[in-house]
């Protein structure tokens, strides 16, 4: 059996967690003296030699990333961390930032060191302000200690870090739109090549890596690659947080190596709402194609996800049990994407809009057999034509959905409807109603 | 400028020379923030504000107005001390979001970027907040109300209206208005950092539960050894 393994976690109950005096007490920059003390292209080797991955979807091997940069030629080169984290059902960084933001400031120093950075920045969605202080409060706690800005940790680094707020787009969480995003502009995807290793902010040497990834870099250089890989599988070393939402008894955010298995999972979570099984669920965000109990124990690591025919993308594992309309689901998620299409491509801008439009007519009833062959076709249009991931992202739940529980698109046609009954679903008059819920009169 | 008193306009300048600072290699980057700040003065993205930023950065106003409308935040037309946003994504319109939102929107008799008549509340559909384990989430002015029921999110806007100091389940200790969490939105802390919880209960559930079962990361010592070792019990 897979067990938990609270590592980034492991502090975010501590009084006043997001200090850094709190950090510091629990072991916090010591990985960054150790850092300050090592070669920088011996740091690159190390994240390379832990196998870590992308913690912000793709997957793509973070050392490996850092060693696309040019070799250095006098000017300037970023780093630039993606907090962007707006993909439905993924909740992990926020919570991360708000608890303890003292690690996502360590790694970017000593990510900003191992790249030769001297002005690194911290991209977080302006939708969570408190969020929002808490980083701010912690730059400064790092430059009030020294650990940022001339001479960092007495080492003669320099680095600089501004935390900027983005105002509200899921799009600016594709790396190159979150560029133009920090530039000023409308966040729209750039064409690749070049890359931003190559041609990233301001059009010089760039690393853009989200805040999971960063905060486990400290980890890493404080314990080791291999400490690291014996975590994990071979090929996806290491561990996550998986974000279990959705009717299961207690969701939450639970830290294992890569590699456990949802029944695993739902085991600790107390299993699925109490009288309801389970129906559907995403591994990785609704960008990822649905699975249902099939797929219980696939192995939540990047190879056994993508061979079992999804992606293992941010570990948000959204679940719904038997009295979730699969059909209600994915029209909403449809409407989410055409939202937040930016626009620039027609695959993506016109895609998007005809499949809420097909969408909302299946739903109401008013659909017939032809327009499922329609959904498929115009999924077929997009995905691998979209200037960015966004338009496949948007496919992936209705090409599934329809492959998995065609007989239920086909209850709603020709004039039946919804056979669901809203309401059923809902968390009321079950769990939780009465606590939690925000208290009037502070 | 047009459009602002010189008291005003010397303000902003000042802040806007602080957040411009922040990009030493090119000034642009700081137009998110500035319009931020314009909110903060205006309540919303005016055209005052629109050519505030067009002067401060040396770009047209049609060149800010292309950026302030591509991002969802910020708000074409005058904003009520509050928004209210309900997650209306899948997993929280599921789990309860769109009924919050139907009794809200009635409640209220406002729809979609819609404001009261007091001026109190601007209601919203917002898309995932990352706070999907809290579903259904009610953002206000960005604190997060989780675990919201229709009851609770009534509750909190009646709250609102009467001017009660309200309390987000994570985050400040009271909501602050809308301008003055955009002045925060634009990089100008308000001293609130310190306080409301680290984290809540769904944040906290697997580390919990490690504790319980004695499970830790490869080469710590469980607490169940050091248990049997110390003599004595250890809850962490």
């Amino acid at each position: 059996m897979t067990t938990l393994t609270p590592i980034l976690s492991k502090h975010w109950d501590a009084d006043r967690s997001w200090s850094m005096a709190t950090y510091q007490a629990n072991g916090g920059y010591t990985a960054l003296r150790t850092a300050l003390g090592t070669d920088p292209a011996d740091l690159i080797t190390q994240i390379k030699d832990s196998g870590l991955r992308g913690r912000g979807g793709a997957g793509f091997p973070t050392g490996m990333k850092w060693g696309f940069l040019p070799a250095p030629d006098g000017g300037p080169r970023y780093l630039v961390v993606n907090a962007d984290e707006s993909e439905p059902g993924t909740c992990k960084d926020i919570p991360l930032m708000m608890a303890t933001p003292h690690q996502l400031v360590e790694g970017v120093i000593i990510t900003a060191y191992a790249i030769g950075c001297h002005h690194a920045f911290i991209y977080l969605r302006g939708e969570v302000v408190h969020v929002y202080r808490r980083l701010l409060q912690a730059v400064q706690e790092a430059y009030d200690a020294g650990l940022l800005g001339s001479d960092v940790g007495g080492s003669g680094f320099q680095l600089d870090v501004t935390v900027h707020a983005g105002a509200g787009a899921y799009i600016c969480g594709e790396e190159t739109a979150l560029l133009d995003s920090l530039e000023g502009r409308r966040g729209q995807p750039r064409l690749k090549p070049p890359f931003p290793a190559v041609e990233g902010l301001y059009a010089r040497p760039t690393v853009v890596n989200n805040v999971e990834s960063i905060a486990s870099v400290p980890q890493i250089v404080g314990r080791g690659a291999d400490w690291f890989k014996e975590m994990g599988t071979e090929r996806s070393t290491g561990f996550g947080l998986f974000s279990l939402s959705g009717h299961v008894q207690h969701p939450g955010q639970y830290e294992a190596p890569l590699g456990i298995t949802l029944r695993e999972l739902l085991e600790m979570a107390g299993g699925i709402r109490e009288g309801h099984e389970l129906k559907f669920w995403t591994p990785g965000g609704s960008s990822t194609p649905l699975f249902t109990a099939e797929h219980l124990d696939v192995p939540l690591d990047y190879e056994s996800v993508a061979k079992a025919g999804s992606m293992l993308g941010t570990r948000a594992l959204q679940i719904f049990d038997d009295s979730v309309c699969v059909v209600r689901a994915i029209t909403r998620w449809a409407e989410f994407y055409k939202h937040e299409s930016c626009g620039k491509c027609t695959p993506c801008r016109e895609g998007t809009s005809w499949l809420v439009q097909v969408l909302q007519r299946i739903e109401s009833g008013r659909g017939s057999a032809e327009d499922l062959d329609t959904l498929l076709d115009v999924c077929d249009n997009i995905l691998g034509r979209a200037f960015c991931a966004l338009g496949d992202g948007a496919t992936s739940t209705i090409t599934s959905g329809i492959t998995q529980f065609r007989a239920e698109f086909e209850a709603h046609l020709n004039g039946a409807g919804c056979p669901f009954d809203p309401a059923a679903a809902t968390l009321f008059d079950s769990r939780r109603v009465t606590d939690a819920a925000g208290t009037v009169g502070a | 400028m047009a459009g602002y008193d010189a008291e005003t306009l010397a303000r902003l300048t000042e802040d806007a020379a602080a957040v411009v600072a922040r990009y030493p290699e090119d000034p642009r980057s700081a137009l998110l923030p500035l319009l931020h700040l314009v909110q903060s003065v205006d309540g919303y993205v005016s055209p005052a504000g629109i050519a505030f930023c067009a002067g401060t950065l040396d770009l047209s106003t049609a060149e800010v107005s292309a950026v302030a409308t591509f991002y969802t935040q910020y708000k074409r037309h005058p904003n009520g001390t509050y928004t209210v946003g309900v997650c209306t994504n899948t997993l929280c319109a599921v789990m309860g979001g769109d009924a919050i939102w139907s009794e809200l929107s009635e409640h209220l008799g406002i729809g979609h970027d819609e404001t009261t008549e007091d001026g109190a509340i601007t209601l919203e559909r917002v898309e995932c907040n990352a706070a999907c384990d809290y579903a259904p989430v009610v953002m206000v002015n960005w604190e997060f109300f989780d675990n919201q029921t229709p009851d609770s999110a009534i509750a909190t806007v009646d709250a609102l209206r009467s001017g009660q100091p309200v309390r987000p389940t994570r985050g400040a200790d009271q909501v602050v208005s809308f301008r003055e969490t955009s002045r925060v939105l634009a990089g100008f802390p308000d001293g609130r950092a310190d306080q409301g919880p680290g984290a809540g209960d769904a944040t906290l559930v697997g580390l919990r539960l490690a504790r319980r079962e004695g499970w830790v990361a490869p080469g710590e010592t469980p607490p169940a050894t050091r248990r049997a070792r110390g003599g004595k019990r250890e809850e962490s």
